[in-house]
């Protein structure tokens, strides 16, 4: 198959990425803006940026933010593994089907149903909300997500390599260990960023689960988008997406690094093969 | 042993954290409103006894249903949420569509940045990405500005606050979701097949009718669910760029907890949601399923 731009892909591309990214650019462009008015150019200032930092409120729900979505990052990470190899790994057992409907739909539930459920869960055993319960709801939605990640490096993974393991006496343990969790390492860290960047983002299921104690970064902003568009929400919308980009751009490198790793090492066995 | 501890932590986890909670929503929305903390009447106490619970499950009455059944807004905002995320996810389809193919065709090399070009936003704030349109679509923002300038209109447009803003909000957000299962379908195509239609004669247009097309409807389907679903109860979109005129069940949901603080209510609009949620769940369960066992 011939694979060129022809004017027709090019079009659809150039169109695609730009509904896609003009607005992110306006945001960024504007929170550079002196003036206070969105569709004024005032001149170039960083003093959005520097009025930040003096913001204490902000630079509070901001550290909860982040101490949140390590925790409940790295938690969602160990059970989604868990779950994937439950998918992938173990077979038919009684009440799978209900598991796998447990983990695939909090992907599309609407977040305020499964706020709703989880507070209501927190209220019942009486459990003090706050920033760990907002960590609970956290790791049981991201979970999801990291599960599906894991599971489908899982799924195309050569299962000769742990046969072979257990087979020279390895126990179950040692072989996911020594020989499953290397070779799925990858996933299982761009599982733990998906999960960090979801909680980082959400603002309903926090906004129901939280308590007086804990504002996150993203109710911080909710409050004040609904008063209007100011220039100090793009200056810190600006950071979170350089902050992600900037994590996007290293893990995808990574991820290419390994590929051609792989694909070298592949290249070299076939070549002494011959 | 070993392996039924793997088995029961994420098992028990998702039990008592999605399961129940669910269990709960419905029991709460059976019981009576009530100001005070927290706000409702248990309806029965799992403490008093089967006897008790028996008389007290003879008194159960579905007030908070008849009561979301005969108020009208709450009907038209399930109605309203279905349309708008049909016809959003109608729209999203066409505008992912070139943009997947476009991909699928362009040189391999390329294609791995231009898959981590769509996943970008996605790993973007949500929340900022819908918060970036207020600048632009309201009535003096960047848009407006734009076209009084050209002399394409002479009158602000309204557009911030009404369904259309909606409708591009969940466009926007939403697209990575449609682009990805589609690209994925469409980049799957064996260049053979459409060589072939070629070869024999068939003009561009009917080999992407005839062969394209039906082989990316995988893809199609996954991505309108990918789409519709959490559309239907999304809240941060019609709050922000809809305004008070779009009624959507999610910010109905959000209203009712947050503002009214009638918890029975907002669980009863919960159960209705998932209830009309629950079809299109399992469906896309099984799409995903059927065609994971198809690929292997």
């Amino acid at each position: 198959m011939k694979s060129r731009f022809s004017w027709f892909n090019v079009t659809a591309i150039v169109f695609g990425f730009a509904f896609l990214y003009i607005p992110i650019l306006i945001l960024v462009i504007y929170s550079f803006n002196e003036s206070k008015l969105v569709t004024v150019w005032g001149g170039f200032s960083t003093k959005w940026y520097a009025g930040l930092l003096q913001n204490e409120q902000l630079m509070d729900a901001a550290w909860t933010t982040l101490r949140v979505a390590f925790i409940s990052a790295s938690m969602a990470t160990v059970l989604g593994t868990m779950a994937a190899l439950v998918l992938v790994r173990m077979g038919r057992f009684r009440g799978r089907t209900l598991f796998s409907g447990m983990i695939f739909a909090p992907l599309v539930m609407p977040e305020v149903i499964t706020g709703l459920s989880l507070l209501l869960l927190f209220v019942a055993i009486n459990f003090d909300r706050g920033f760990w319960t907002i960590v609970l709801a956290h790791a049981t939605f991201t979970m999801c997500f990291a599960a599906v990640v894991v599971q489908a490096r899982l799924t195309d993974f050569d299962q000769s390599v742990e046969e072979a393991a257990m087979d020279l006496g390895a126990s179950p343990v040692a072989t996911f260990f020594q020989v499953t969790l290397p070779i799925i390492a990858p996933s299982v860290v761009s599982a733990w960023l998906l999960a960090f960047t979801l909680s980082l983002d959400d603002l309903v299921i926090a906004s129901f689960t939280t308590g007086p104690s804990a504002t996150t970064l993203p109710m911080k902003i909710y409050s004040q988008v609904r008063l209007g568009v100011t220039p100090e929400i793009n200056a810190i919308s600006t950071i979170m997406i350089a902050f992600v980009t900037v994590g996007v751009l290293i893990a995808s490198y990574m991820t290419r690094m390994q590929s051609t790793r792989a694909e070298k090492e592949r290249r070299a066995v076939d070549a002494g093969a011959k | 042993m070993r392996k039924w501890m793997v088995i029961a932590v994420p098992y028990v986890w998702m039990l008592l954290f999605f399961l129940i909670p669910f269990l709960i929503v419905f029991k709460i929305s059976l019981s009576e409103s009530e100001i005070s903390i927290p706000p409702y009447t248990p309806v029965f106490d799992l403490t008093a006894g089967w006897e008790t619970i028996k008389t007290q499950l003879g008194q159960l009455d579905f007030e908070k249903y008849h009561f979301i059944f005969s108020d009208e807004l709450y009907t038209a905002a399930y109605w309203s949420s279905i349309k708008i995320a049909a016809v959003s996810t109608f729209i999203t389809l066409l505008i992912a569509y070139p943009l997947a193919y476009g991909m699928a065709r362009a040189p391999k090399e390329w294609q791995p940045t231009l898959m981590m070009f769509v996943i970008l936003p996605f790993w973007t704030s949500f929340l900022i990405r819908v918060y970036a349109w207020i600048g632009i679509l309201k009535n003096e923002g960047l848009l407006n500005a734009l076209l009084l300038n050209l002399g394409v209109i002479s009158e602000p447009l309204t557009i911030m606050n009404t369904t259309t803003a909606v409708y591009i909000g969940i466009v926007y957000s939403y697209l990575p979701f449609m682009v990805l299962p589609l690209y994925a379908s469409l980049e799957k195509i064996d260049g053979r097949l459409l060589e072939a239609a070629e070869d024999l004669g068939s003009p561009p247009w009917k080999t992407f009718w005839q062969v394209t097309f039906p082989l990316s409807i995988p893809g199609i389907v996954a991505g309108c669910f990918l789409v519709f679903i959490p559309a239907v109860g999304e809240f941060v979109i019609p709050d922000i760029l809809g305004g008070s005129e779009t009624l959507m069940i999610g910010k109905t949901l959000w209203s009712e907890f947050f503002n009214n603080r009638d918890w029975p209510v907002a669980s009863a609009v919960a159960v209705l949601l998932l209830l009309i949620l629950i079809v299109p769940i399992v469906a896309f369960q099984w799409a995903q399923q059927r065609s994971r066992e198809a690929g292997r």
